[in-house]
């Protein structure tokens, strides 16, 4: 079919799959800022980054190993975006959403300078965690064991957080918050808290991405760079206000890429922004979003 | 009620006539200062602020004064550069048409990007222009004639209207001064006619302008357009002038530059945006030992300003001396 | 004094004086222009700067009464402002020589605007093989390495050991399509068979799609036509993905040793790569690379640094002889000098302005085979200097007299 056999074809598929559960988790963690605060997160590449660069400090000086990055690393790196929130994007909540693009698009540049002047470029080396080494042959293809793992983890974490959001009192409080901070105020809800806790709960997402793609990618400095606009592009598409829109378009758009690959891979890195631009022409708001 | 952005740049409440005693002072006073820096610094390097600072003005006039933040107006100074360098290399057109030909094609990009944004607003606004500029990105990187990394080199300066030889740096850096010169009377001359007016009473309250029979989409359209063609007439001199045209200047970073250089000189002012681009222009080139210190000093400056001095140097200013600049 | 000795000393000074009245300024300025800080900064970047001022050290130039400054700047890749660097350099600040430039588009430009400007211009970082051929200037100096000679190296001898199934993994842009073309060539010519190519874009980060496209075509050799950090990633999710169990080896066209210490030997092991200098060699190199390596965190030199040290040593002694600095008259002199330095050895510039020496072949070790850090490499073959590089004929350069 199409000139490849259908067994390469599965083969692309499920590695579409899986990046496409790095550009769910990442548009997971911008959607739960932009819907819930109206923050638009341009640190978030250089956040994911920080993450990857927190498991490799874990490992290098502490010794900890992968499994606690996972657990410690969003921690810190959702702490550091807690106290930026706090010192930062407070002051800009009364004008336009444009303006807090502008700052976290500035504290990218600032973070991604900084860790480019110490670490170079070449990137550092992470270990793929031995209890994940390896792989199965699929017959269609040789699957590692790490990117399985990937996906069950992206999956867990994209499910969990809409069920928070969107089932729970939490996450009722929350949304509620937006869009009427004033009356939940007076139902003695710390709104400012809520919001800050939020923003480092996207942040930590963004972090624990970064620590997923640690043994995979190079740990480097500019691994963020390129690929916040992708995801930016993601989040537009599912909607900017819809967590259950990112997650959906997240995986979708990966398997698109993964078949963009195959046909016309040069396009790959492009795909994205011509889905984009068709969308946002029929529907401005993206797939699922809500009319501003 | 959210600011919008840029918008309380606003004047101070002066007569016309007034104000334009005070920018046209400041008008002469840029172009005198323009005009003697050659004999003191090396003239590409101000050539090269002078190209930017009309890219940022141009920029300005989308974001100052109608209120749009496109996140890809690389792709008009960049494809101006690449089909001036293109015809003047290998068609062998003098500069002046070269140029003039790419600020057209520029143009051209810009009703088809502009048609296909304008219905958007704000963050959503911004989003298409960066996916239309990365597709657009995306065909300079494929097509054969840019030459891909290369770029198209060797561009030759030529001869200006057959009289003026460009390759006395002298000469090109007059040209160039009077280019700007002429890109800068233009947008003032939008901003300050009957069309900027129009353009003003749509950002500040644009239901009202459509009661009073004003089709936003069109004016919204013609300020874009006009940006584009303006950053195209930067990028095509700025071809000529460095003999290159590369994928830097259609990457999406270089749109993250006119932002800052605009913001950084001050939203919506008349002359922010050329102090804004050669504040930037002399920062690149005195920290070029460097490297990495560039992108954090540009994030600072950022952070900065969106903080505490929204207003930018010439805002600032401004309101310092009580006068509209 | 005597009125002899009087006239004899007044003499000196004036010799003296004069020589230094032909180098202009009374100063050679040597520009390092690289990468400071992105991709290629390892592989160049401050390094680079290191092994110019070792190389005026050791030389004694001020011992011999030459006054040499160096300074250095960042082109971040990207063509404008390397060009503009270069312009302003040799245009206002009294630069004789620009030295370095990774990356083939920025030198392309810049061999262009020497040659205007009536300077010197020496290659180390970048690799295409058109600045001595039909890009070819009297100004211009390609010392390291290019495409010719990684393409002959890697390809060659890669068929010869039994690697005649090729698939490419190209980045999609003119450096990369350039090295894919080279190496087909070669591999054709040696017998090989190319089964397959994809064109990924640059920069990736995720090769999985492209490895799995490898993986299908049941290529023995999976050659890797790109650079820096595509290239460190491909390895590594090779590894990932079981290639070398598949039987199957990569092929890097263009790598560096910042690169595979970048990876670790654990990924890098088994990869066939080209590079000409390598610093533990023999004992000579040992030598230096470990003076280097004191000034430069610890870490070992790669070929584009050595081919600075080597090239600005080369310079020098050409002023030396020559007792003036105008562009064009130095580069013909280095290539009237034979060239000896303790990094590359005997060697020779030819008349189209490529520097000659051998090429070698190596092999990354695997973990168990290395004795500690930067042990890295074992040395697979050797290609004499004769035949490393493309033949003067073949190369379309109008300074080579038919």
């Amino acid at each position: 079919m199409f000139g490849i056999p259908p067994q390469a074809l599965f083969g692309q598929l499920l590695i579409g799959l899986i990046n496409g559960s790095f550009y769910a988790l990442l548009s997971l963690g911008l959607a739960v800022i932009f819907g819930l605060l109206n923050i638009i997160n341009f640190a978030h590449g250089a956040q994911y980054m920080m993450g990857a660069f927190a498991a490799y400090f874990l490992l290098q000086y502490a010794g900890l190993g992968y499994g606690w990055a996972l657990l410690i690393a969003p921690v810190i790196i959702g702490l550091l975006g807690m106290a930026l929130e706090r010192v930062t994007l407070k002051r800009l909540y009364h004008l336009d959403h444009l303006y807090g693009l502008l700052l976290t698009f500035g504290v990218a540049l600032i973070i991604q300078g900084v860790f480019r002047y110490e670490f170079g470029s070449s990137g550092l080396p992470y270990p793929i965690p031995r209890a994940l080494e390896g792989g199965k042959n699929l017959g269609f293809m040789f699957l590692p064991n790490y990117r399985a793992w990937v996906i069950v983890l992206s999956l867990v974490v994209c499910f969990g957080t809409w069920l928070v959001i969107e089932r729970t009192r939490l996450g009722a409080y929350l949304r509620a918050a937006t869009e009427n901070p004033t009356l939940v105020r007076a139902f003695g809800i710390n709104v400012p808290r809520m919001i800050t806790l939020t923003y480092g709960f996207g942040v930590g997402l963004a972090a624990l991405a970064g620590v997923l793609a640690a043994p995979i990618y190079q740990v480097n400095p500019l691994m963020g760079g390129d690929l916040i606009i992708v995801v930016f592009a993601v989040v537009v598409i599912g909607g900017m206000g819809s967590i259950l829109g990112s997650i959906i378009t997240g995986f979708t758009l990966g398997l698109v890429e993964g078949l963009t690959k195959v046909f016309y891979p040069e396009a790959s890195n492009t795909v994205i922004f011509v889905i984009m631009a068709i969308v946002l022409l029929v529907r401005p708001t993206g797939l699922f979003g809500r009319a501003s | 009620m959210m600011a919008a952005v840029g918008e309380y740049v606003e004047a101070p409440a002066v007569p016309a006539a007034v104000t334009q005693r005070h920018q046209a002072v400041g008008f002469a006073v840029m172009v005198a200062f323009f005009s003697v820096m050659p004999f003191f610094v090396y003239p590409i390097f101000l050539m090269k602020a002078l190209c930017f600072a009309l890219f940022a003005c141009a920029f300005n006039l989308l974001i100052g004064y109608v209120g749009l933040l496109s996140f890809g107006h690389a792709v008009f100074l960049g494809s101006a550069g690449y089909v001036s360098a293109h015809t003047a290399k290998v068609w062998g057109w003098p500069p002046e048409l070269a140029i003039l030909g790419g600020a057209v094609v520029a143009g051209a990009l810009g009703v088809a990007i502009g048609f296909l944004s304008i219905r958007s607003k704000g963050i959503y606004f911004a989003n298409i222009t960066l996916a239309l500029a990365q597709m657009v990105y995306f065909f300079c990187v494929q097509a054969k004639f840019t030459g891909g990394e290369d770029g198209i080199q060797a561009v030759p300066r030529g001869m200006m209207f057959g009289l003026f030889d460009l390759r006395n740096s002298l000469t090109l850096y007059f040209v160039v001064l009077a280019i700007f010169a002429g890109g800068f009377l233009l947008t003032y001359r939008a901003i300050h006619s009957p069309f900027g007016q129009v353009l003003k009473a749509i950002r500040e309250n644009e239901p009202r302008a459509v009661s009073l029979g004003y089709r936003p989409e069109h004016y919204k359209l013609i300020a874009f357009v006009l940006s584009a063609t303006l950053s195209g007439l930067a990028g095509g001199t700025k071809a000529i002038v460095f003999q290159l045209a590369s994928l830097a200047d259609v990457h999406w970073t270089m749109s993250g530059e006119v932002v800052l250089m605009t913001l950084l000189g001050g939203l919506g002012t008349v002359f922010g945006p050329v102090v804004g681009a050669l504040t930037l222009v002399m920062l690149e080139h005195y920290l070029v030992q460097l490297g990495a210190w560039v992108t954090i000093i540009q994030g600072a400056i950022f952070v900065v300003c969106v903080l505490t001095f929204r207003r930018g140097i010439v805002g600032e200013l401004a309101r310092a001396l009580k006068k509209p600049l | 004094m005597g009125k002899t000795s009087f006239v004899a000393l007044l003499a000196l000074c004036l010799m003296t004086g004069t020589a230094q009245a032909q180098i202009s300024d009374g100063v050679i300025k040597i520009g390092v222009l690289n990468d400071q800080s992105g991709p290629y900064a390892d592989i160049t970047g401050p390094g680079s700067v290191v092994a110019a001022r070792m190389a005026v050290e050791d030389f004694g130039a001020t011992a011999k009464g030459m006054k040499v400054e160096i300074v250095f700047a960042d082109h971040q890749n990207k063509p404008d402002v390397g060009s503009q660097i270069a312009r302003q350099w040799y245009d206002a600040e009294k630069v004789d020589l620009i030295i370095d430039v990774p990356t083939s588009s920025i030198a392309l430009a810049i061999n262009q605007i020497a040659r205007e400007k009536n300077k010197a211009f020496i290659v180390s970082g970048a690799a295409t093989s058109d600045l001595t051929g039909k890009a070819c200037s009297p100004n211009t100096i390609h010392w390291t390495y290019d495409t010719w000679a990684l393409a002959n190296g890697t390809g060659t001898a890669v068929v010869r050991t039994g690697g005649d199934t090729w698939f490419f993994l190209t980045a999609d842009y003119a450096f990369g399509h350039a090295l894919e073309r080279d190496v087909e060539a070669v591999v054709q010519k040696s017998g090989g068979r190319v089964v397959g190519k994809v064109r990924h874009p640059f920069p990736t980060s995720d090769f999985s799609s492209f490895l799995l496209q490898a993986q299908a075509s049941k290529a023995k050799i999976i050659g890797l036509a790109n650079a820096g950090a595509d290239t460190i990633n491909a390895i590594k999710q090779g590894a990932e993905f079981g290639i070398a169990k598949g039987g199957q080896q990569f092929a890097g066209l263009l790598v560096f040793i910042s690169d595979v210490h970048a990876l670790g030997l654990e990924k890098a092991q088994g990869l066939v790569l080209t590079e000409s200098f390598y610093w533990d060699q023999n004992d000579r190199t040992r030598a230096w690379s470990k003076r280097f390596a004191e000034r430069h965190r610890g870490a070992m030199p790669t070929m584009v640094q050595a081919g600075v040290y080597s090239a600005v040593t080369h310079y020098l002694k050409a002023i030396d002889s020559l007792k003036g600095d105008d562009g064009p008259k130095v580069i013909t002199r280095m290539k009237e000098l034979p060239t000896d330095d303790p990094v590359f050895g005997k060697g020779t510039v030819r008349v189209d302005g490529r520097k000659v020496h051998p090429m070698y072949l190596f092999e990354v070790k695997k973990p168990a085979e290395s004795k500690g850090p930067w042990d890295y490499y074992k040395l697979r073959a050797t290609i004499p200097a004769d035949q490393a590089f493309r033949p003067l004929d073949q190369g379309d350069c109008s300074l080579v007299k038919k």
